[in-house]
C-alpha cells in the first residue's frame, strides 16, 4: 500500500470530538438515575465540549507548525483497510488544499463552542428558551459530531470516507437549527437536509461511476477498483477517465463532473441552488451559524477542488467559463440582494453568498494567483463570516430582534461593540490592511488575465458591497440614539473572547497573507498545472 | 436426490409442521394458567431456536430436493436464518404489544409458525407447482392473521382486500405457470429438462423459437408467462401495480404481525423471484458472474417496475399522517429499490438484495416496534400521537430516529449500504436504462428523506399534545437498542454483511 502511516494526528483530530460525544452519553444515564442534578450535568457538558474543541485546537496548532509547506504531497497520513471487499480504505492525510480548512475548522469550532456559554455575568438576556439554556446535553453532543464530521470531509483521502463523513455532517445540523433555532426553524432545518441530500445523492452515484470506471489494482490476488483520492487524480490526469464509455449519451467525465458539482454548488451555496442558505442562517442559533458560514460553506468549493479539479482536469477545463459566470452571478446578484435586506442577519447570510462567489471567478481562471486567490479566500472568509455573525448574535441577543431600521446611534451606547462592528463590516467589504481585501484583490489578479468581462462586473459590484455596509452602519450605528436602547450593555466577556481573537487574526493576516499562500501554494501550483 | 435422502435435508420444516401442532395443542392445554403468556412465548421461542438447530445441523450443498420440487442450497439457508430472524422479533414483541388478547395468543403463535413454514418452502422452492402452494400457503395464512382482531371493521375490511388481490394475483401467476407449461412441458424451472436448460440447450427448437427474430407467438407467450408469473411475486413484495393491498392491510392488521409482514414475505417474495429468473433465464459462467441465456427483457421489465413502485410509493408516502399506512407506502418504495437490485441480473445486484434485506429487518422491525410502544399508550397511531417523544420516551424516540434515518439511506447507519450496494450493483451494469434507474433511485431516496424526518421532527423539534409519560417495557427497550446497535455497526463495518451475503449467492466471491 503507497502512502504507509506517517502520523496519527489527524485521526486524533477527527475523533476526539466524538469521544467527547461519547463521554456525554453516560452522563445523560446519571441525569436521568438522578444522580447528578440537571444544572450540574449542563456544566459538566460545556465542559466537555470546551475541552475538546479545544484540544482539537492546540492540535491543529501542532499541525500547522509541523507541516511541511515545501512539499506538495500528502502529510500526516494514516491509512488502513476498512472494507476490503470493495477496497475501501481509511485514509487521511493533509496537502496544501486541506491544511488551512483543517485549521480554520478547529479554530472556528472553538470559537462557537465559546459562543454556546452563558457563563459570562452581563447575560442578563439570558432566559429558559434561550440556546444556550435548553437541552444542553443534547447541543453538546450535536456540536461536538458536527465538529468531527467537519474535520473528517477535510482530512479523507479515500473518496468513500469522503463521502460518509460529508454525510455524517448533516444530521447534527439538522438537530442543531431544528431544536435550537428561532421561530422558522422546523423550516430552516428540513430545507438545509433536503436540499443538501438531493445534492450529494447526485455525488453518490458520480463516486460510484468514478469507482468502476477507475483504476484497478491487484489485491488478494484479486483486481478490485479503488476508492483512493490519490490514484484516481493520477488516473484522471494520465485520460483514464476521459477515456471511459459514454453515459447517456455524454461523455462520462462531464456526466460526472456536472453531478459532482451540483452537489457542491449546493453546499457553496451557488446561485441557483443558494435558497437554503438565508433561512439556515437566519433560524439557527449564533454559533451554529457561526459554523455553518466558517466551515460548511468552504466545503463545496473544497470538493470542487479535490475531486473536480484533481480528478477529472478535462472536464473542468470545459465547464471554466460556466464557473466563471456562476462565480459572477453570485457576487454580483448577492450583493443587490444584500441591498434590499432589513434583517441585519438575512444580510450577512446573502453577503457570503457574494463572498463565495469570488472563489469560483478565481479558481475557473486556472491561474496560480486566481486558484491561491480563491483558497485564500475560504481562509479570511472563514475570519470575517463568524466574526459577523458574532456581531449580529450579540444585538439579537440584547435587542431581541434584527432589523436594520430598528437600531439607531448604538454607537454613543456601545462603543465598544461598534467598534468590533465596524472592524468585522470593513474587512468584509474588502478595506486594504484587512484580509478581505488581500483574497479578493489576489482573486481579481488571477482571474483578470482569463475572464476580462466578468472581473471588471465583478469588481465593480464591490461597491454595492461597501454601500450595503455603510449603509447598515449609517442606519444602526450612527445618528440619534433610539431611546429603546438606551440602557443596552456592551459586549461582555464571553463575546470578547470570541470576537477579539477573530479580529486579530483579520489583521494579522491582513497584512501578512504570506502565512497562508505559502502553505497552499505549492500543492495548488501542481493542481492546475493539467489545467493550464 | 430421491425423496428418502432428500428427508435429511426437510427437518427445519419437519421441525416447524410439528410446532404448528405442538402449539396449537399447547393452548388447548395452558388455556387456564395465568403464566399463558409467558409459557407460550417461551414455548414459541423454544421451538424456533429447535428450528434454528435444525438449520444448523443440516448438512450443507446444492443439490435437488424431492426430484427437484425444493433446493438445498447456500441461498435456502439463508433466507431460511432471515426467516427465523424476524418471526423472533415478531413473537417477542406480541405479548406486550396490547394488540393480541391472551386468550388467543397462542393461536397467534400457531399460525406464525404456518406462516413460516410457508415461508421456508418459497425460499427453496424450484418447481411451478411448488412455488404456487408456497405462496398460497403464507397468503392464506396472511388473511387470517390480518382480520386477527375480528372484532375491528378495519381488520376485516383489510383482510377482505387481501383476499380479493390475492386471488386475483395468484389467479393471474398460476396462468403464467400453465402457459410455461405449455411451452416448456414440464413444471421443473431447475435440473435437465427443466425450463432453464431447455432455454440454455442451443440445439433446441425451442431456443429457436423464443430467440428474438424467431416465431414471435412463442416469444410473445414467454414475455406474457413470465409477466403473470411476476404478478404472483409482485403481489407478495408489494410493488406496483399489485400494491393496493398493502395500506389498507398494514393499517388493519394488528401491528405485530404488519412488521412481520413487512419484512418476512417481502423477503420470501424475493427468494422467489432471485431463484425463478437466475434458474431460467441466466446462466453461470466461471468467476461467478452470470449472463443471459435468452433475450427475454426480464431486467428492464423489472427495471421499469421498480421505477414506478419507488416513485409511486414515496410520493403517496408523503401525504400520509397515519403511521402504519406512511410505512406501508414506504415498504412499497423500499421493494422497488430491492427490484432494482434484481434488474441489475447480476451477482453483486443479488448480493445487494440481500444484504439490503437483512439490514431492512432490523430497522423496519425496529420502527414498528417503536410505533406499538406508542400505540399501547396513547391508543393512536398518527403522526401527532409522537411529538414530543423525544422527552417522553428519549430511547425509543433515539433508536426510531437511528431506523428513520437509516430507511432513508444515510451514513453512517447500515440502510446506506444496502442502497450503496444496489446503486453500485445498478451502476457497474451500466447502460442508458440502468443509469436511469440508478438517478432515479438516489432522487427517490432524496424524496424519502422529506417523509422520515416529518416523524423526526415530530419527536424531537414540536411540543408534545400531553405531558403523560410513556413508559416503555424494558423488553421492547432491551429489543430495540438490539436493533438499533448493530444497524449502526453494521453501517460502519459492513465487511460481515458482504461475507454473508455472498457465502449465500456467488460462491462466496463479493463483486
Amino acid at each position: 500500500m503507497d502512502h504507509p502511516t506517517t502520523s496519527t494526528l489527524l485521526t486524533w483530530m477527527t475523533f476526539l470530538p466524538l469521544g467527547g460525544a461519547a463521554l456525554i452519553l453516560p452522563l445523560l444515564l446519571l441525569r436521568a438515575s438522578g444522580a447528578v442534578t440537571k444544572e450540574l450535568g449542563d456544566q459538566i457538558c460545556r465542559v466537555i465540549a470546551l475541552t475538546a474543541s479545544g484540544l482539537v485546537l492546540v492540535l491543529g496548532f501542532v499541525l500547522w507548525r509541523s507541516f511541511d509547506p515545501s512539499n506538495p504531497a500528502l502529510q500526516f497520513v494514516q491509512h488502513g483497510r476498512w472494507i476490503p471487499a470493495y477496497n475501501i480504505e481509511y485514509f487521511v492525510g493533509v496537502d496544501g488544499i486541506s491544511i488551512t480548512l483543517v485549521m480554520l475548522t478547529a479554530l472556528v469550532s472553538f470559537i462557537a463552542t465559546i459562543a454556546s456559554m452563558p457563563w459570562w455575568p452581563g447575560n442578563t438576556h439570558l432566559d429558559e428558551h434561550h440556546f444556550t439554556q435548553h437541552g444542553v446535553p443534547g447541543y453538546m453532543a450535536m456540536l461536538l459530531i458536527l465538529q468531527t464530521g467537519m474535520i473528517g470531509v477535510f482530512v479523507s483521502m479515500d473518496m468513500f470516507l469522503f463521502y460518509v463523513f460529508w454525510e455524517v455532517m448533516l444530521l447534527p445540523m439538522y438537530f442543531l437549527i431544528g431544536i435550537w433555532g428561532g421561530a422558522r426553524k422546523e423550516y430552516a432545518a428540513i430545507k438545509f437536509f433536503l436540499y443538501t441530500l438531493a445534492g450529494s445523492v447526485l455525488m453518490l452515484l458520480a463516486i460510484i461511476g468514478l469507482y468502476f470506471n477507475g483504476p484497478q489494482e491487484l489485491m488478494d490476488g484479486r483486481l478490485v477498483h479503488t476508492f483512493n483520492m490519490i490514484k484516481m487524480a493520477q488516473w484522471g490526469r494520465a485520460g483514464g477517465y476521459a477515456a471511459a464509455p459514454l453515459v447517456l449519451g455524454f461523455q462520462f467525465v462531464r456526466i460526472a463532473w456536472i453531478a459532482l458539482f451540483i452537489g457542491f454548488a449546493v453546499k457553496i451555496p451557488m446561485f441557483p441552488f443558494h435558497t437554503w442558505l438565508p433561512d439556515a442562517h437566519v433560524e439557527a442559533p449564533t454559533p451554529i451559524s457561526v459554523i455553518l458560514a466558517g466551515v460548511l460553506l468552504k466545503m463545496g468549493i473544497y470538493g470542487i477542488l479535490r475531486i473536480n479539479y484533481a480528478i477529472l482536469p478535462q472536464a473542468t477545463k470545459w465547464a471554466a467559463a460556466a464557473m466563471a459566470v456562476f462565480g459572477t452571478i453570485n457576487i454580483v446578484y448577492a450583493a443587490f440582494v444584500c441591498l434590499a435586506q432589513k434583517d441585519l442577519k438575512r444580510m450577512i447570510a446573502y453577503s457570503s453568498v457574494s463572498h463565495m462567489g469570488f472563489c469560483l471567478l478565481g479558481m475557473s481562471a486556472f491561474t496560480q494567483q486566481g486558484i491561491d486567490g480563491a483558497v485564500l479566500n475560504l481562509w479570511t472568509h472563514g475570519l470575517i463570516s463568524p466574526m459577523l455573525f458574532l456581531i449580529v448574535g450579540v444585538i439579537y441577543d440584547r435587542a431581541h430582534h434584527r432589523n436594520i431600521e430598528g437600531f439607531g446611534g448604538l454607537a454613543q451606547q456601545v462603543p465598544e461593540y461598534a467598534g468590533l462592528l465596524g472592524l468585522a463590516f470593513f474587512a468584509s467589504l474588502g478595506l486594504p490592511g484587512l484580509c478581505g481585501f488581500v483574497s479578493e484583490f489576489t482573486v481579481f489578479l488571477g482571474s483578470l488575465v482569463q475572464w476580462q468581462l466578468l472581473t471588471i462586473i465583478s469588481a465593480l459590484s464591490v461597491i454595492i458591497t461597501a454601500a450595503y455596509y455603510l449603509w447598515a452602519i449609517q442606519r444602526m450605528m450612527l445618528g440619534k440614539l433610539n431611546p429603546a436602547y438606551a440602557t443596552m450593555p456592551d459586549v461582555n466577556w464571553r463575546e470578547r473572547l470570541t470576537l477579539y481573537p477573530l479580529g486579530a487574526l483579520i489583521i494579522v493576516f491582513g497584512f501578512y497573507p504570506k502565512a497562508i499562500i505559502d502553505l497552499i501554494e505549492g500543492s495548488l501550483r501542481n493542481l492546475i498545472l493539467p489545467l493550464q | 436426490m430421491d425423496n428418502l435422502t432428500s428427508l435429511r435435508f426437510f427437518v427445519p420444516e419437519s421441525v416447524l409442521t410439528a410446532a404448528v401442532l405442538a402449539l396449537f395443542i399447547e393452548d388447548l392445554l395452558v388455556r387456564r394458567s395465568a403464566q399463558r403468556e409467558i409459557i407460550l412465548t417461551a414455548s414459541a421461542v423454544a421451538w424456533l431456536a429447535l428450528t434454528g438447530l435444525a438449520l444448523a445441523a443440516m448438512p450443507a450443498g446444492d443439490v435437488p430436493l424431492f426430484g427437484g420440487l425444493l433446493q438445498q442450497d447456500p441461498l435456502r439457508v439463508f433466507f431460511c436464518w432471515l426467516f427465523l430472524g424476524a418471526a423472533l422479533l415478531t413473537i417477542l414483541i406480541v405479548p406486550k404489544s396490547r394488540q393480541i388478547s391472551s386468550a388467543r395468543l397462542g393461536e397467534f403463535m400457531a399460525l406464525l409458525f404456518a406462516l413460516l413454514l410457508g415461508m421456508f418452502l418459497m425460499a427453496s422452492a424450484t418447481d411451478l407447482l411448488m412455488i404456487y402452494l408456497a405462496v398460497e400457503t403464507v397468503s392464506l395464512v396472511s388473511y387470517v392473521l390480518t382480520s386477527f382482531r375480528r372484532a375491528d371493521r378495519k381488520a376485516n375490511e383489510a383482510a377482505l382486500k387481501y383476499v380479493i388481490y390475492g386471488g386475483v394475483a395468484s389467479g393471474v401467476m398460476l396462468y403464467g405457470m400453465s402457459l410455461l407449461y405449455g411451452l416448456f412441458a414440464t413444471t421443473r424451472v431447475t435440473g435437465a429438462g427443466g425450463i432453464g436448460s431447455q432455454l440454455a440447450d442451443v440445439t433446441s427448437s425451442l431456443f429457436r423459437a423464443h430467440a428474438f427474430g424467431g416465431q414471435p407467438a412463442a416469444q410473445l407467450s414467454l414475455v406474457v408467462a413470465v409477466v403473470f408469473v411476476l404478478a404472483g411475486v409482485g403481489y407478495k413484495i408489494a410493488s406496483v401495480p399489485f400494491h393496493m393491498w398493502c395500506p389498507d392491510v398494514y393499517e388493519g392488521a394488528p401491528t405485530p404481525f404488519t412488521a412481520f409482514l413487512s419484512v418476512g414475505p417481502k423477503a420470501a417474495g424475493f427468494a422467489v423471484a432471485i431463484r425463478f429468473f437466475f434458474a431460467a433465464f441466466e446462466r453461470q459462467v466461471p468467476g461467478g458472474g452470470y449472463v443471459a441465456v435468452t433475450e427475454l427483457p426480464w431486467p428492464a421489465i423489472i427495471g421499469i417496475i421498480s421505477a414506478i413502485t419507488m416513485t409511486l410509493g414515496n410520493l403517496t408516502a408523503i401525504v400520509q399522517t397515519n403511521l402504519k399506512r406512511l410505512f406501508a407506502y414506504s415498504s412499497i418504495a423500499h421493494a422497488g429499490y430491492l427490484l432494482m437490485g434484481l434488474s441489475a441480473a447480476s451477482t453483486a445486484g443479488v448480493q445487494a438484495i440481500l444484504v439490503y434485506l437483512i439490514v431492512y429487518v432490523l430497522m423496519n422491525v425496529g420502527a414498528f416496534l417503536v410505533v406499538i410502544a406508542v400505540s399501547r399508550h396513547t391508543g393512536g397511531e398518527d403522526i401527532k400521537d409522537f411529538r414530543g417523544l423525544g422527552h417522553k420516551a428519549p430511547i425509543a424516540a433515539l433508536a426510531l430516529a437511528v431506523f428513520l434515518f437509516s430507511l432513508t439511506g444515510i451514513p453512517p447507519f447500515a440502510g446506506f449500504v444496502g442502497k450503496y450496494l444496489i446503486f453500485a450493483a445498478v451502476v457497474q451494469k451500466g447502460g442508458f436504462w440502468n443509469v436511469m434507474l440508478a438517478v432515479i433511485g438516489v432522487l427517490n431516496s432524496a424524496v424519502s428523506l422529506f417523509y422520515y424526518a416529518r416523524i423526526i421532527k415530530a419527536m424531537f423539534l414540536e411540543d408534545a399534545l400531553d405531558e403523560r409519560p410513556i413508559s416503555v417495557p424494558a423488553l421492547y427497550t432491551g429489543v430495540l437498542v438490539a436493533l438499533a446497535v448493530p444497524v449502526l455497526i453494521l453501517g460502519l463495518y459492513w465487511t460481515p454483511l458482504i461475507r454473508w451475503a455472498a457465502a449465500a449467492f456467488g460462491g462466496g466471491n463479493a463483486l
